[in-house]
């Protein structure tokens, strides 16, 4: 539904003063300007977040926490403005619940490790689906084999979406943990995360939440939403690699064991016992990415600035329009066409391997992404060997969509 | 009969016509689409390359004291890149391929215009190529 609202964001929102912050985007490759569609790997960095880390480097560089200095305190203070900034960002009630991590895929490993270990056992099944990445295939398969645990895993049909009376039969007192994408890397689809937990609550399992690819896309909301754990990415979202969030639930936290062991984490230290800090710290042994952290409060203002549902309203847009214009090239097949669905297309073409596309389009300086894209059994279950996969972020033009349909068609005749 | 290095001046030669990257990989996808397809028998899981995002198989036969080799990709660009190294190495002594250095892999600049991935590929390729040449080698020397 198109609400006025809606219609006067899309009004303002300049891609073309968008792109301006993006120093990148003034870049050739191989002799053409660069088009950048692989933003579900990475998305590229605005000016202000690369000021952040210069600032920060250039300013006032310390150790936190620990510091009396200005610099610390300096320091100490931008670090946790972003804990703060986070915590606004998904809604987290408390900023307590808002633990730093490298990235989703420390998140889940830290769940697993802690949560995991506490409370799963033998006989105990864990309910992920077909197409997760694999950071939330594998810490859970070890988990399972370390416990003596089950790992279920929901089908998805050919439209790339769950089979929800597949998931509803997997449900059982016996499940211990549900661990899904919010959206999938590979195809796009937005899972229905809402009704997951519900079903969840009824049998008083605990969910975890992969939101790598929906915080940069959708409204999170985790209080809404009522997930345990939602972890996610800096780096897909304009911020800088090297650091992520886990949100979880306070109880939960309070509860677990220690994630590793170090300084920052603890209260005190004795040779015959330790106690621990308090939330969040409890969970961020060592030093942590300062830099990294602090240019992250960088990209959510920017968000913030632009406009989410703006920035989406325009993602949609080239969405749609990509769908409309790849659909049009005969022997393309789309793999993933969910009715709930964001911002990427992963497609294959009749008897021409993704690689020798994805080279020919480099060679044009069209960035996509080919091959399983860390989701291997999800493209196993499509038997295909792989796609090509074109995602978007908010400064994407339609017109570098034609030049990625012109260079499809290129492609094509060259190998066909 | 001309050695490993005058193939390899040959196809230096032959990509000194071309002054843009399009040309070289036209000429490289002809070559692919040229290379006669392997038996179905020969793509097992053990002639398989690895390291390589498309499947890559390469067979190799022992005749009279020669290595012959003959490959296949459901990469076409691959299958060009393979059918230059057969082109230069098939019909080789063991030795003679063991001793090559393949210089014309960075002479004809495959490694600069390949992004770093693709050339692992292609290394890959040749890695497995020396590798069935040291394995006939022994085999053909204790015996
Ligand atoms: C859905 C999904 N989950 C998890 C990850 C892992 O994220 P990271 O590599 O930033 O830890 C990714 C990144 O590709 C992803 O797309």
């Amino acid at each position: 539904m198109i609400t006025t609202t809606d219609t006067i964001l899309k009004k303002t929102f300049d891609v073309h003063a968008l792109r301006e912050q993006f120093p990148i985007l003034k870049r050739q490759v191989k002799g053409y300007p660069l088009i950048y569609l692989d933003n579900a790997a990475t998305s590229q960095k605005p000016q202000v977040v690369i000021d952040a880390l210069v600032n920060y480097y250039t300013g006032f560089n310390a150790n936190i926490h620990r510091g009396i200095h200005s610099l610390a305190e300096e320091a100490t203070a931008a670090f946790e403005a972003t804990r703060d900034a986070v915590k606004s960002f998904i809604n987290a009630s408390s900023r307590e619940e808002i633990i730093f991590t490298r990235g989703t895929t420390e998140g889940i490993n830290l769940v697993a490790a802690t949560w995991g270990r506490a409370n799963v056992k033998a006989g105990d099944e864990i309910i992920i689906s077909t197409m997760e990445h694999h950071s939330n295939i594998v810490p859970w398969q070890v988990l399972c084999e370390e416990k003596g645990a089950v790992l279920k895993v929901i089908p998805v049909n050919d439209k790339g979406e769950i089979i929800w009376e597949e998931f509803l039969k997997l449900v059982s007192p016996k499940t211990k943990l549900i661990s899904i994408v919010h959206v999938s890397n590979a195809l796009g689809t937005v899972n229905p995360v809402k009704a997951i937990i519900a079903e969840a609550r009824k049998v008083g399992a605990v969910v975890m939440v992969d939101g790598a690819q929906s915080t940069v896309h959708l409204d999170i909301d985790v209080q809404d939403m009522d997930c345990d754990f939602f972890a996610f990415s800096s780096h897909k979202m304009y911020g800088p690699t090297g650091i992520g969030v886990l949100y979880g639930k306070k109880a939960l936290l309070q509860e677990m064991p220690v994630y590793q062991g170090g300084g920052e984490m603890i209260r005190e230290v004795t040779f015959a016992k330790t106690t621990f800090n308090e939330l969040p710290y409890k969970y961020e042994a060592g030093t942590p990415n300062i830099a990294d952290t602090i240019a992250l409060k960088a990209a959510i203002d920017f968000i913030n600035e632009n406009g989410k549902a703006a920035m989406r309203a325009h993602e949609d847009e080239l969405l749609e329009y990509a769908t409309e214009q790849l659909q049009q090239i005969p022997s393309l097949s789309i793999i993933g066409q969910a009715k709930e669905k964001v911002s990427l297309v992963s497609f294959i073409i009749d008897k021409i391997h993704p690689q020798d596309i994805a080279i020919l389009l480099d060679n044009r300086g069209i960035a996509v992404r080919t091959g399983h894209h860390c989701a291997q059994p999800l493209i196993d279950r499509f038997c295909i060997p792989g796609t090509t996969r074109a995602s978007f972020a908010a400064y994407n033009t339609k017109e570098e969509i034609d030049e990625l349909v012109k260079g499809l068609h290129r492609a094509i005749k060259l190998l066909a | 009969m001309n050695t490993i290095r005058d193939t390899e001046k040959e196809i230096v030669e032959e990509f000194a016509l071309f002054d843009n990257n399009d040309d070289k990989y036209e000429y490289i996808i002809d070559l692919g689409k040229k290379l006669p397809p392997l038996d179905e028998k020969y793509k097992t899981d053990e002639n398989k390359v690895r390291g390589c995002q498309s499947s890559v198989w390469l067979q190799a036969d022992y005749k009279e004291g020669k290595i012959f080799f003959s490959a296949d990709s459901d990469s076409v660009l691959v299958k060009g890149l393979i059918s230059m190294l057969v082109r230069v190495l098939s019909g080789r002594t063991p030795d003679e391929i063991i001793a090559a250095p393949l210089d014309f892999i960075r002479e004809v600049g495959l490694t600069s215009f390949l992004a770093q991935t693709r050339s692992n590929g292609l290394l890959s390729m040749v890695k497995q190529i020396k590798h069935y040449a040291v394995g006939f080698k022994l085999k053909h020397s204790t015996t």
